[in-house]
């Protein structure tokens, strides 16, 4: 059958390094991110992240120990000491100005004149002499050009989850989780029982109704803003958790209803009308019959309203986040730290994964209902 | 108390509460109000089973109206007054000719076309050939789920990442942006701030959102694909046709209706889009779109009256969307 379609073994070759270059450059920006986020601040700044994986030649600056601690030998003063807590690292070469890094090779001594003499070994360690005036004041500075081995740490996860700086993302991390799950599971609630309505009963105007809600999904959000802000400020809700689990709930409704009435009214209509026979009520059929038959929707309508919600910037700062920084979200702490910490790569890959972990494991693990959800919701 | 315990408990208390809501309403409905016995128990099931699927419509009715009618009236109001010490007043079209005169908001305005023109278009066209191409291959499911995964991802980690990608260091020092690094090693003659060059950063940003969309249109238009009925393939394979001939003149036709969804899915998408200007650029460099324009006149100018009024511009760029999408749920409704 294979052959009968056409299909050259050439054009299969072609097929598949085509996908697999697409699927490469798919994935390598957040590859990238990732990596980023196992680095040490001095590592991101000083190589691209995709040279992570090799060992690297950076040249750095170094300086001794302060003349403070020097020991005299003989007539000279000495201070010695090791640059690297890394012993794997191999010194290629060093200097002693800035515009020749790469003056001398590891094991040489420089001259630095007037008998002041700086050795730099193999292993690391230096040792400094000269006199009495020499070494003093700070530290005599150096250039080190050495190849590193690739190295990954933890650290920056600590920092970010457990650490005590205001970059801190766990107290945004918990917000995020308490506006998702009211915000996930209201908006069921109360459209289960309307698509129960719309798909099943019979009644004037369901078919308005209906395009209603088709209407009502298309409609920016942005238009809810001001007027929704200045309701909740007038009942006394203001701005919190109560108020960004309402307005999630509304704008969910329109997605959640017509999700599961099209589900709904795919069910067999037998089943329904035998209970209904048998003399059960609406109430009995929808929740002992419809509810659990309807599973797989209302797992696809969570699943998407979850990550819009954990996702949500816009809606959250609307309603939500106020200028004591208490209730702020993870989305408009990773805004905010963009500002702030523009620069800071090891903070923003971090902050970024972590507010990503979720999202994508229940993608992973749940895929299944996601793309029947899409597959409910558009092709219809 | 933790948010998060009140969270749980307010979960809590909404499904008893709708539970109880539904059961006694339906309770008094069939006990109280319209008895199903005595003398008019046919009468009375007849009255009830009119009144049940208010019941059954009714929360979710009364949400949508207050979040997202009421919203659409309201605003309409708002463009047309300007706020006063202790009300309101009617401004006639003031607002709309104060926006009118913002090159700011003509830029946005431009921008936002310009997203128009390039996003749905391309989205939809890579999910199209990687869904075709990943079809009848042993190992596209891994595939097509790694290219879907950036759906999860939200926008604003969608921004780091790219911010990542487009960052700059200065002349001499060691790029770690993997694009800078890339125009280096191809001869450019110096790094780039990407970011801020006009024209090519309207570009850079709409390429994040086409990351993240083309795996959606890839999922729906694969299963459009596996959808076509064989036989019409088959009988273009028996009359000679190369694989180039199948694809655009069997299996493109027979799935333009779905193209057409996802394209417009993708279109309302991009009129809204905000998180993604409002994290990278905030606008800034001539990379305003309407929906970041709107949030600086409501949350930073406090303009209710103007930001109101290009609310309404975003809704009369949908509106055309929203009466197609409502005439094909009636046709189908039939």
């Amino acid at each position: 059958m294979d052959n009968i379609a056409g299909r050259k073994p050439a054009l299969g070759w072609a097929v598949n390094i085509s996908v697999i270059l697409i699927v490469l450059l798919w994935i390598f920006p957040t590859v990238g991110l990732l990596v980023s986020s196992f680095r040490t601040a001095d590592q991101i700044s000083s190589s691209g992240w995709w040279k992570a994986f090799f060992p690297t030649e950076q040249t750095e600056q170094f300086r001794t120990a302060d003349p403070d601690g020097r020991v005299q030998d003989g007539d000279v003063f000495v201070v010695e000491g090791v640059i690297f807590e890394n012993a794997e690292a191999n010194i290629a070469s060093w200097g002693t100005s800035s515009r020749d890094v790469s003056a001398y090779a590891p094991g040489e001594t420089a001259d630095l004149g007037d008998g002041e003499t700086l050795t730099l070994n193999e292993d690391g360690t230096y040792r400094w002499t000269g006199n009495d005036e020499q070494i003093s004041g700070r530290g005599q500075r150096f250039f080190v050009t050495a190849t590193q081995p690739p190295e990954f740490t933890l650290r920056n996860y600590d920092n970010m989850l457990f650490g005590g700086s205001s970059d801190n993302i766990s107290k945004a991390f918990f917000n995020t989780l308490t506006v998702t799950i009211p915000a996930t599971i209201i908006p069921i609630l109360f459209a289960a029982f309307a698509a129960y309505a719309l798909a099943w009963m019979d009644f004037p105007g369901r078919a308005l109704l209906i395009a209603f809600i088709v209407a009502l999904l298309v409609v920016p959000l942005q238009l809810a803003l001001i007027p929704l802000l200045k309701l909740h400020l007038s009942i006394g809700i203001g701005k919190g958790y109560l108020g960004v689990w309402l307005a999630h709930t509304g704008f969910g409704l329109p997605l959640a209803v017509y999700l599961l009435r099209n589900y709904m009214a795919g069910l067999p209509r037998d089943i329904i009308e035998n209970a209904r026979v048998d003399g059960a009520t609406d109430f009995q059929i929808f929740i002992k019959i419809i509810l659990p038959l309807s599973f797989p929707a209302l797992a696809s309508f969570a699943i998407f309203q979850f990550l819009w919600t954990w996702n949500d910037l816009l809606v959250a700062i609307v309603f939500l986040v106020d200028s004591s920084g208490d209730t702020t979200v993870m989305t408009r702490h990773i805004v905010e730290l963009l500002g702030t910490r523009g620069g800071n790569w090891e903070i923003l890959a971090t902050a970024a994964f972590v507010s990503m972990a979720v999202p994508l494991l229940v993608f992973f693990f749940m895929q299944r209902y996601l793309v029947r959800g899409l597959l409910a919701g558009s092709v219809k | 108390m933790h948010p998060a315990i009140q969270a749980v408990l307010t979960v809590g208390v909404a499904v008893i509460a709708a539970i109880a809501y539904f059961y006694l309403s339906n309770l008094l409905l069939d006990r109280v109000l319209f008895p199903a016995r005595g003398k008019n128990a046919g009468r009375n099931i007849n009255r009830a089973n009119m009144i049940r699927p208010w019941l059954f419509l009714f929360p979710a009715l009364f949400a949508l109206c207050l979040y997202l009618a009421y919203p659409v009236v309201e605003t309409i109001r708002l463009s047309f007054t300007d706020r006063v010490p202790g009300g309101y007043e009617w401004a006639g079209t003031s607002n709309y000719q104060q926006m009118l005169r913002e090159p700011k908001f003509w830029e946005a305005l431009r921008n936002n076309f310009f997203w128009l023109l390039v996003v749905p278009g391309l989205s939809t066209l890579f999910g199209l050939i990687i869904a075709q191409l990943t079809d009848r291959l042993s190992w596209g499911n891994i595939a097509k789920s790694i290219i879907f995964m950036p759906m999860a991802i939200s926008f604003v980690g969608a921004s780091v990442i790219f911010k990542l990608i487009y960052d700059y260091r200065p002349a001499g020092e060691e790029q770690i942006g993997i694009l800078n690094a890339v125009y280096l090693a191809l001869g450019g003659a110096e790094p780039q701030t990407w970011l801020t060059i006009p024209g090519l950063n309207n570009f850079l940003l709409m390429v994040v959102l086409i990351w993240i969309q083309t795996g959606f249109a890839m999922v729906i238009l694969s299963a459009a694909l596996r959808g076509i009925p064989e036989e019409t393939i088959e009988a273009a394979i028996v009359d000679g046709a190369n694989p180039f001939q199948i694809f655009f003149k069997i299996k493109v036709p027979q799935i333009m209706p779905t193209i057409m969804v996802v394209w417009t899915t993708i279109t309302i998408l991009v009129l809204k889009i905000f998180d993604i200007v409002f994290a990278m650029t905030n606008g800034q460099w001539g990379t305003q779109v309407l929906a970041n324009y709107m949030y600086d006149k409501l949350f930073r100018a406090n303009d209710w009256g103007v930001g109101s009024a290009s609310a309404m511009v975003i809704m009369l760029l949908v509106l055309p969307i929203l009466v197609w999408n409502v005439r094909q749920a009636r046709k189908e409704m039939r």
